[in-house]
């Protein structure tokens, strides 16, 4: 009895193997928990396609499409002018949401939400202000009272897109540490200790006093962590929300280039939150199998018209209106 | 374990002692029939095709592991080329680790290995010995079997588990209790200077030498109980105390096996990846305080890899897993020129 069924279950799914449309994919593991639900309706949706995801990092989502290993990639950080050269396959960038990254803090007796220019964190992480009751800090947060502690700076040891995003910032924001730090998934701390992923980092600095750290907006939200607002590019100091991230994107969509590789930190606009960026999808644009090229392009019109809508209940901030409609010119060109 | 003797039964007269293993119940009988052993050697033919194929089958499971050593090796070396190429045999003594600009050196990781490695051998090894010890010559008869069973329990724990134990419990500690004690009492040698964040150099040996502490004891322990009995009784019958017993008797006879579990502790804490990388604080600078963050090279292995995108950045990652696999070959050497140059024409004289 159980056996038949059992052997009834393998034939199935032997016949679904066989017709079924299957899609590799790897990357980055930000937006990995969308993504994974994009997939999985997609399946409900369309029974003979099915795409598979690894969160296996950005880095190595980049290595494997340049391969050929896996159908697609995806990323946090664009691919730099090398990595696309010295690529086997061509790709083309496809952002699917935006996220954003928080400073978190742990200061005894403080509760109100503070504010941070850009100039002010990166100083931070240079080892420039060591104490919180440095005049600097002081002066973008009036009536608060500061401790006369060292500030102990917590960053994420592993290689990451917040990290990327992080630094991204800072260095446009400060010179100096855009000559003595830079911009990249892994960097040369100056000073304060690494802690591994939002989780690591997030834990340290619920624990320790008087420490600094940075997270992903969605984990800061769903771990109901207090986090702070940031001067964007107006002087206004403003607090992570998925709108704020929106506005920043919709703001430097008027200057987005035609491969989409755009870094949107410090975007110009009022409501704009400046730590905030892309994800992308790295889409092969000659794909050796063209059944698969058609299915993948099918799942990014879904994506475009349906997955969109999804991604603030998520916590993902989602493409602005002009960022979409270029993107579905783009996927005409998937083949 | 020795098994009581009844006061009734006496020896058996040492002529019917081979006879004990044939049958109890018919001890004088001897068989014509030839034993079954005898009949199947007789029955199989010549053994020495056998003899040879099962020399060479067992050779090439010994050959197997200089192939695995060696390919290791290759595979490290070839793919860590670039890296090679850029910075030479220089990469072991250069302290930069900056993947911005592409400049790399693994010195601040091999020095943060070997420095969390052997201040948890300082910590665990005077503690293990201690727990054979009373375990094998001390230790009442009910309470032997829980310690033992409780040392193996901690040998089995996953080391995720030893690092979030740490995260959660052993970082307060340090920064509440601990590291302020040993800053006021040993602050005069300089080992216990700056900030103390609760994560560095001493959290993580700590954890590490708890995590090797089960691995050394119990092996030691098991070293100690293979020491014949006859080795105590002859030294206490010389008129020795119970400590002198346990000095000459049993640690002298055992040495060259605690050496080998102190290895094993050893090998262990040099890989350790996890629960390190949770406590270390990862920064990539030689300290001279303990307090102090560092990084070892499993850790920013396991850190880095899986967002290295540059060629020269990803050579420089597996040179350091090169580093890894130097730094626990020239150990282990040390340690083997050690226990021969302690051992060597050493009979078991009184140390």
């Amino acid at each position: 009895m159980n056996l038949k069924f059992l052997a009834a279950g393998v034939l199935v799914l032997a016949t679904l193997g066989a017709t079924a449309q299957n899609i590799n994919g790897a990357g980055a593991t930000f937006p990995y928990p969308i993504y994974s639900r994009w997939f999985s309706e997609y399946s409900k949706l369309h029974p003979d396609v099915h795409i598979n995801y690894q969160s296996i990092g950005s880095g190595g989502g980049i290595r494997q499409v340049s391969e050929g290993t896996v159908d697609f990639g995806a990323t946090d950080s664009p691919m730099t002018d090398d990595a696309i050269k010295n690529a086997k396959t061509t790709t083309m960038h496809i952002p699917t949401v935006l996220g954003a990254v928080v400073p978190v803090y742990n200061l005894k007796g403080v509760t109100q939400d503070l504010n941070f220019s850009g100039d002010v964190i990166a100083d931070i992480y240079l080892g420039k202000i060591s104490k919180w009751s440095d005049p600097r800090i002081a002066k973008d947060n009036p009536g608060v009272k500061f401790p006369d502690n060292a500030i102990l700076p917590v960053y994420r040891s592993d290689g990451s897109g917040t990290s990327f995003i992080f630094t991204d910032y800072l260095s446009k924001v400060s010179a100096d540490f855009r000559n003595k730090v830079g911009a990249a998934a892994s960097v040369k701390w100056p000073t304060g200790i690494g802690q591994k992923g939002n989780e690591g980092v997030a834990g340290m600095v619920r624990q320790a006093p008087n420490s600094f750290g940075y997270v992903e907006l969605i984990y800061a939200r769903g771990n109901n962590m207090q986090f702070g607002s940031v001067k964007n590019a107006s002087g206004k100091f403003v607090k992570a929300s998925t709108d704020g991230v929106t506005a920043a994107a919709a703001a430097a969509a008027k200057t987005m280039p035609a491969d989409y590789r755009v870094s949107i930190t410090n975007a110009p606009g009022a409501e704009s939150y400046p730590i905030s960026s892309f994800t992308w999808l790295l889409i092969p644009l000659k794909s050796t199998d063209p059944a698969k090229a058609k299915a993948l392009a099918e799942f990014l019109g879904w994506m475009l018209d349906k997955g969109e809508a999804e991604a603030s209940s998520m916590t993902y901030a989602p493409l602005p209106k002009p960022v979409q409609d270029m993107v579905r010119k783009s996927i005409a060109q998937v083949k | 374990m020795t098994t009581e003797r009844e006061p009734g039964s006496s020896m058996p007269l040492p002529s019917l002692a081979p006879t004990e293993f044939v049958g109890s119940s018919e001890p004088t009988v001897v068989s014509t029939e030839p034993s079954p052993i005898r009949e199947f050697l007789s029955k199989r033919g010549s053994g020495r095709l056998a003899d040879t194929s099962f020399a060479v089958v067992m050779l090439v499971c010994a050959l197997s592991i200089f192939a695995i050593v060696l390919f290791i090796f290759f595979i490290l070396i070839s793919r860590s080329k670039l890296s090679l190429i850029a910075f030479g045999w220089k990469f072991f003594m250069r302290s930069a680790w900056d993947p911005v600009s592409g400049d790399f050196g693994a010195l601040p990781f091999i020095v943060g290995t070997l420095e969390t490695s052997f201040l948890a051998l300082l910590m665990a090894v005077p503690l293990a010995l201690g727990v054979a010890v009373f375990l094998t010559e001390l230790c009442p008869r009910s309470l032997r079997a829980p310690i033992s069973f409780l040392t193996e329990l901690l040998a089995a724990i996953p080391s995720v588990v030893y690092g979030l134990w740490a995260v959660f419990v052993l970082v307060p500690i340090m920064r509440e209790h601990l590291g302020p004690f040993f800053a006021k009492t040993l602050g005069w040698t300089g080992l216990f200077g700056g900030a103390n964040f609760g994560v560095g150099l001493l959290t993580a040996s700590i954890i590490l030498a708890i995590m090797i502490l089960p691995v050394i004891s119990s092996l030691t322990r098991d070293i100690m109980t293979a020491v014949p009995n006859s080795q105590r009784e002859g030294v206490l019958a010389l008129g020795a105390t119970r400590w002198e017993m346990i000095r000459t008797g049993v640690l002298r006879n055992s040495r060259i096996g605690i050496v080998g579990a102190i290895m094993l502790g050893l090998g262990r804490a040099l890989g350790e990846t996890m629960a390190v990388t949770m406590v270390i604080g990862n920064h990539a600078e030689i300290a001279k305080s303990l307090f102090a963050p560092g990084y070892t090279l499993a850790s920013v292995i396991a850190n880095e890899f899986s967002e290295a995108t540059d060629n020269l950045y990803l050579s420089a990652l597996i040179e350091i897993g090169l580093a890894l696999f130097l730094v626990t070959i020239v150990v282990n050497a040390i340690a083997r020129l050690m226990v021969w140059a302690v051992t060597r024409g050493a009979p078991a004289r009184v140390a």
